[in-house]
């Protein structure tokens, strides 16, 4: 009996092994299933919805959309962003708040869109990138509004 | 029984000989806490005589954020994201347990087209989970053909909650009164496509590892946990479900649609690796029929409740429990009716899951820790939090 077991076991373990290599054989005979890219050559367009850093849309007269109303700073988890306001002197002599610098930290942010959905004139959203190494960690530290910008007329 | 005796026996040799468990001619080894088999940060000291192992002991506290004590300044809508960096595979579970609390307190009701979205997202992050778990699984055992397989596999949920949700790990989808947007025109195409084409690879799965004697031998007869263990350890998920308890908060206490949807409680009762194994094996066929009955009947309408920009709970204390990929996860928040929470506690199941790991892997080589380890399904950023 011990030897017919044994014997048995010896196929039994012979035969799910070669079960199992049949699948590595496919494999190795179908190359068209391998699914690998060549990253740096060949990059993958990501999709419209992925969040990958803040950024401030500008449009082309170098308008945003930002009132300086904090709300994403508020909604920020991690305290990633920072809002400076000013005061601007409109031209009937009223004073009125508005955006200095919008200093985002890069290295902080956790891509969780709590401020993309806080702002309350999309001023704000995710841009598709996501290489964002660098030498110098005082590069992740960015100011989001361009130089010279101003916010768009008709945005309150 | 046996059980307390034994750590009486224990805490006895223990005192007697000055706090230390080991006699003459035993080993004292340190797995980890940078060693690949723990799958994370985990420190275990090991107390073996020969080969054989006397004493497993879990030093925690290599990853320990203090994501509780974050949580009671952060404000009900972000006290959310950071969960999903507790139990990473099962972020999205963990959103909706806490979205799930968030919702008691404030009382509003869902829309039924979130609550489907929802059940989706939980049962494609559960598969998810359990791939990885699978590739894992035969990884630690010496298989390492299996980890590409089902990573190939994962890549394809991954896509799609890229898609839908914006991200591929820590999605932060759902928020208090549903899910933070409707899903993507192209979500219902591609998962159709996947459920295609996960169906014959999972055959395929079965084919290559389930099947294996190697494998088997290395599975079967090994770390034991009773019933009576399983329970009184407070195990929860595949690793009780493996040992015969009835333990799937998804059938006991059916949440948003799961009373609803057809699904068998998979339940083993052998109480080995294999066992649990074959649990979360199962798991995955069942969680693919959920979703394939589902992903068709997603009620048109809104997909969230409109709730106030600044969350308030009132005065009281809150309790919601969901089924992770790991069992049982539990958020207990008590509120003095301000707009950051008093106290949250989180139960988290791998805390539970990796107490009774001494008591499975006594007795047993130290080659079949790694199998009986695998078995637990831990996540380190989970037990430590
Ligand atoms: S994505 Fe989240 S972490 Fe990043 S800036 Fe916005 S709110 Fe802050
Ligand atoms: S980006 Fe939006 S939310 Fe933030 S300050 Fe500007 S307008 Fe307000």
């Amino acid at each position: 009996m011990f030897l017919k077991d044994y014997i048995s076991d010896v196929f039994n373990a012979t035969k799910s092994l070669l079960k199992g290599m049949r699948r590595t054989g496919y494999y190795f005979t179908h190359h068209k299933e391998i699914i690998t890219q060549q990253y740096p050559e060949v990059k993958q367009a990501l999709p419209e919805r992925f969040r990958g850093e803040v950024v401030m849309p500008h449009d082309e007269n170098n308008e945003h959309a930002c009132t300086g109303c904090t709300a994403c700073e508020l909604a920020c988890p991690n305290a990633t962003i920072k809002i400076i306001t000013k005061f601007d002197v409109t031209p009937d002599g009223k004073k009125k708040k508005a955006l200095d610098t919008f200093v985002y930290h890069l290295e902080l942010c956790t891509m969780c869109n709590l401020c993309v959905q806080a702002c309350p004139t999309d001023a704000i959203k995710m841009a598709q990138t996501f290489e964002h190494s660098v030498y110098d960690r005082s590069r992740l530290t960015k100011k989001l509004n361009e130089p010279g910008s101003k916010i768009r007329a008709g945005v309150e | 029984m046996y059980r307390e005796t034994q750590i009486i026996k224990h805490a006895q040799k223990a005192s007697s000989n000055g706090g230390n468990l080991e006699e003459a001619g035993d080993l004292v080894i340190n797995v980890g806490p940078q060693h690949p088999s723990t799958h994370g940060v985990l420190h275990l000291v090991i107390t073996l005589h020969g080969e054989t192992i006397k004493n497993v002991e879990p030093h925690l506290g290599y990853i320990h954020r203090s994501i509780e004590k974050m949580c009671e300044s952060l404000s009900y809508r972000q006290f959310i994201y950071v969960t999903s960096r507790m139990d990473y595979l099962s972020s999205h579970i963990n959103n909706h347990g806490c979205a799930m609390c968030v919702e008691k307190g404030l009382q509003v009701e869902i829309p039924p087209r979130a609550k489907v979205i929802r059940v989706l997202m939980d049962e494609l992050t559960r598969l998810a989970s359990h791939q990885l778990w699978w590739g894992a699984m035969a990884m630690d055992v010496g298989a390492l053909t299996p980890f590409f397989h089902a990573f190939r596999e994962r890549e394809m949920i991954n896509d799609i909650m890229e898609e839908t949700c914006g991200a591929r790990l820590t999605m932060n989808y759902m928020v208090p009164g549903g899910v933070m947007y409707d899903i993507h025109p192209n979500f219902q195409k591609r998962v159709k496509e996947f459920i295609e084409e996960f169906k014959k690879k999972i055959d395929e799965y079965d084919e290559l590892v389930t099947g294996n004697i190697i494998f088997q031998n290395r599975m079967k007869g090994v770390g034991y946990l009773t019933k009576e263990d399983a329970i009184s350890y407070g195990c929860t998920g595949p690793t009780a479900r493996g040992s015969g308890v009835s333990c799937d908060i998804r059938k006991l206490y059916p949440y948003e649609v799961y009373d609803q949807v057809q699904f068998n409680e998979i339940i083993e009762t052998d109480g080995d690796c294999f066992a649990r194994y074959l649990v979360r094996m199962q798991e995955m066929r069942q969680s693919l029929s959920m979703v394939e009955q589902l992903i068709d009947n997603i009620p048109e309408g809104d997909f969230q409740a409109k709730t106030k920009a600044v969350l308030k709970l009132p005065k009281g204390e809150f309790y919601s429990k969901i089924e992770t990929a790991r069992g049982e996860f539990g958020v207990y928040i008590v509120s003095e009716g301000g707009t950051t929470p008093y106290r949250i506690k989180f139960r988290s199941p791998g805390f539970s899951n990796l107490s009774a790991l001494n008591h499975m892997a006594k007795g047993y080589k130290i080659g079949d820790l790694v199998a009986i380890m695998g078995t637990l399904d831990l996540v380190i950023p989970d037990i430590d939090r």
